[in-house]
């Protein structure tokens, strides 16, 4: 027996490398929980049946001492990122039966380093959503409480992890879909800098939001994934030399925590005490604190959910029953859209598709998109400022903890609120990281917290230093 | 305040069909959610001109696969095709099908 409880992608390289277990003995642990607990969380919408076949590939490769750090590393992906081969639907009805006709960028890295993809995880529809609710499969449970949501939008990958169902996974991450789920279920959850991984491959929701990052166990497990499917790719214009943003090192990092946005409604007590002893803990690691003020983030959210869905609106249109997956026959072409497009879209969908086409229409554009417009580059020059002061930004990941399944699910404004610590890294693109930060206990069960440091675009290094140390990892 | 009517025209356009009993639904829950976002408008951005920050990418107009690589493929997934066609219904003649 192999305690997965303990083990991390950087302790399960060790005993691969030492022997002390194969990647075969390894990957079959991983299908016992999965086999055991899926049926229950619905983490995995499906696993792959070739996981052994990798699994042996990986131990050639660690037999002859070629082994790089991921190789034969069981992790699992969302349901929105392209394997060649296998089925993908972003847990929409929309897109049943489609399979991948080419491998996402991040996942050729990852071929390269020879890990094992067990499967792919469930999701909100099309990565709409904080609480994998929206998926066409059913939602999926957080498996430190099991009438909880497990938070979302990537949250079968987030649960995949927390359940030990996997040492690790990719989500995506447009308003806070791979934050906000790892807060929920007690793991670290990174979203790189905007430009920093390869989107080619990944479905897109909101193009000049979407990123992939990865869901771990530890940062250092967390820093490992990212090294791995970070970098230029001529795939997507949006990557980034590394060149491009400017790297000083300084000898003592200086964090700012904008207590105003504290000043809110909504915001849970327990996550304002724990956001307390979270910033005592880190000036007593020997950071300094500074109180910044950023005039414009509340606007964050109201501008998210305006540009979001505008993007959707656009991105969406693709799916038409022509090209691929579901196609309901109607009297003509249009028919075969308006009932292709009712019936394999969800509510959250259909909502976002239409909020994005008003707020684009002709003689809304002006008042809504173009004015969010404006705003976004306002909130990112008041961070661009603020990281003249500080190295890193501190905030809670979520309000709340993880709420109860069903609890909002027919108020989606108040669903949409729980991005609001979330949304602000996207908007400025900068990169992002939530860490486990303590527990409050809800009805008998501790249920995990997370906060969220942000740093400036490229300075990911930075939010691994301090989250390190906030952790106590080597 | 929005209309269910204006619901169906943007479905209309966004070529998803409600139902009557939907698109009621969505009146009051896309209002509420316009109502939240709307707070944008009252803020001073008026003389701020919009100047994305962004430059065009552009590479060499360079094929990264050889021919026929993944027409299979992605024909496969197609719900209908005809040889390596996508096959859909014919969108000209009748005009009032177009809205």
């Amino acid at each position: 027996m192999i305690d997965l409880k303990k083990l991390t992608i950087k302790s399960a390289h060790e005993h691969l490398i030492n022997k002390d277990f194969s990647v075969h003995e390894l990957v079959q642990e991983y299908l016992n929980v999965i086999k055991e607990k899926n049926s229950d969380i619905n983490a995995y919408l499906e696993v792959y049946d070739d996981v052994m076949a990798q699994a042996d590939v990986a131990q050639k490769i660690i037999d002859s001492g070629k082994a790089g750090m991921l190789c034969g590393i069981p992790i699992a992906l969302k349901d929105n990122i392209l394997v060649t081969g296998k089925k993908a639907t972003s847990a929409s009805k929309i897109l049943e039966g489609y399979v991948a006709p080419y491998d996402a960028t991040v996942v050729s890295k990852l071929k390269t380093e020879n890990l094992v993809f067990l499967g792919r995880t469930n999701m909100d529809e099309f990565a709409m959503g904080g609480s994998t609710e929206n998926s066409a499969f059913g939602v999926t449970k957080n498996p430190i409480d099991t009438s909880r949501v497990a938070g979302g939008s990537s949250g079968g990958s987030a649960a995949a992890v927390s359940m030990d169902g996997a040492l690790g996974a990719l989500g995506s991450d447009t308003g806070g879909s791979v934050r906000e789920p790892a807060a929920f279920c007690g793991v670290v959850g990174l979203k790189p800098t905007y430009g920093g991984v390869s989107r080619h491959g990944l479905m897109a929701m909101g193009s000049s939001l979407d990123v992939i990052g990865p869901i771990t166990k530890t940062v250092t497990d967390s820093e490992i994934m990212y090294n791995a499917i970070a970098g230029l790719d001529s795939f997507d214009s949006t990557t980034y030399p590394s060149t491009l943003y400017p790297h000083t090192k300084k000898e003592k990092l200086v964090l700012g925590v904008p207590y105003h946005i504290l000043d809110q409604e909504g915001i849970n007590q327990s996550v304002r005490d724990n956001f307390t002893e979270s910033i005592k803990k880190l000036e007593e690691l020997g950071y300094e604190i500074r109180d910044i003020r950023l005039p414009n983030i509340g606007y964050s959210l109201a501008v998210y959910y305006i540009l979001m869905p505008a993007e959707v609106s656009s991105n969406l249109a693709r799916f038409d029953g022509v090209k691929y997956g579901l196609h309901l026959e109607g009297d003509n072409l249009l028919q075969d859209y308006l009932k292709t497009r009712a019936k394999g879209f969800g509510p959250e969908v259909r909502r976002r598709i239409l909020i994005g086409t008003y707020v684009l229409s002709t003689g809304y554009y002006d008042a809504y998109y173009n004015k969010a417009n404006i705003l976004r580059e306002m909130i990112s020059e008041e961070f661009n400022k603020a990281f003249k002061e500080v190295d890193c930004i501190v905030m809670p990941t979520t309000p709340m903890p993880s709420f109860k399944i069903g609890e909002k699910a027919h108020d989606p404004l108040s669903m949409y609120l729980a991005d609001v610590f979330t949304v602000p890294a996207n908007i400025v693109g900068i990169p992002a990281i939530s860490i486990p930060s303590g527990v409050t206990s809800v009805g008998g069960v501790d249920l995990p917290l997370g906060i969220q440091l942000m740093s400036s675009h490229d300075r990911e290094d930075t939010l691994f230093e301090i989250s390190k140390k906030f952790l106590g990892e080597k | 305040m929005i209309t269910t009517q204006d619901i169906q025209h943007l479905a209309s356009l966004a070529r998803i069909e409600l139902g009557e009993a939907e698109a009621q639904h969505l009146t009051t829950e896309i209002d509420s959610i316009l109502g939240y976002v709307g707070q944008i408008k009252a803020t001073g951005t008026e003389n701020v001109p919009h100047v994305p920050a962004l430059h065009n990418v552009m590479r060499d107009d360079i094929p990264t696969n050889t021919a026929g690589q993944y027409t299979e493929a992605l024909l496969d997934n197609a719900p209908s095709r005809e040889g390596d066609y996508l096959k859909v219904k014919k969108i000209l003649g009748n005009s009032d099908d177009i809205i």
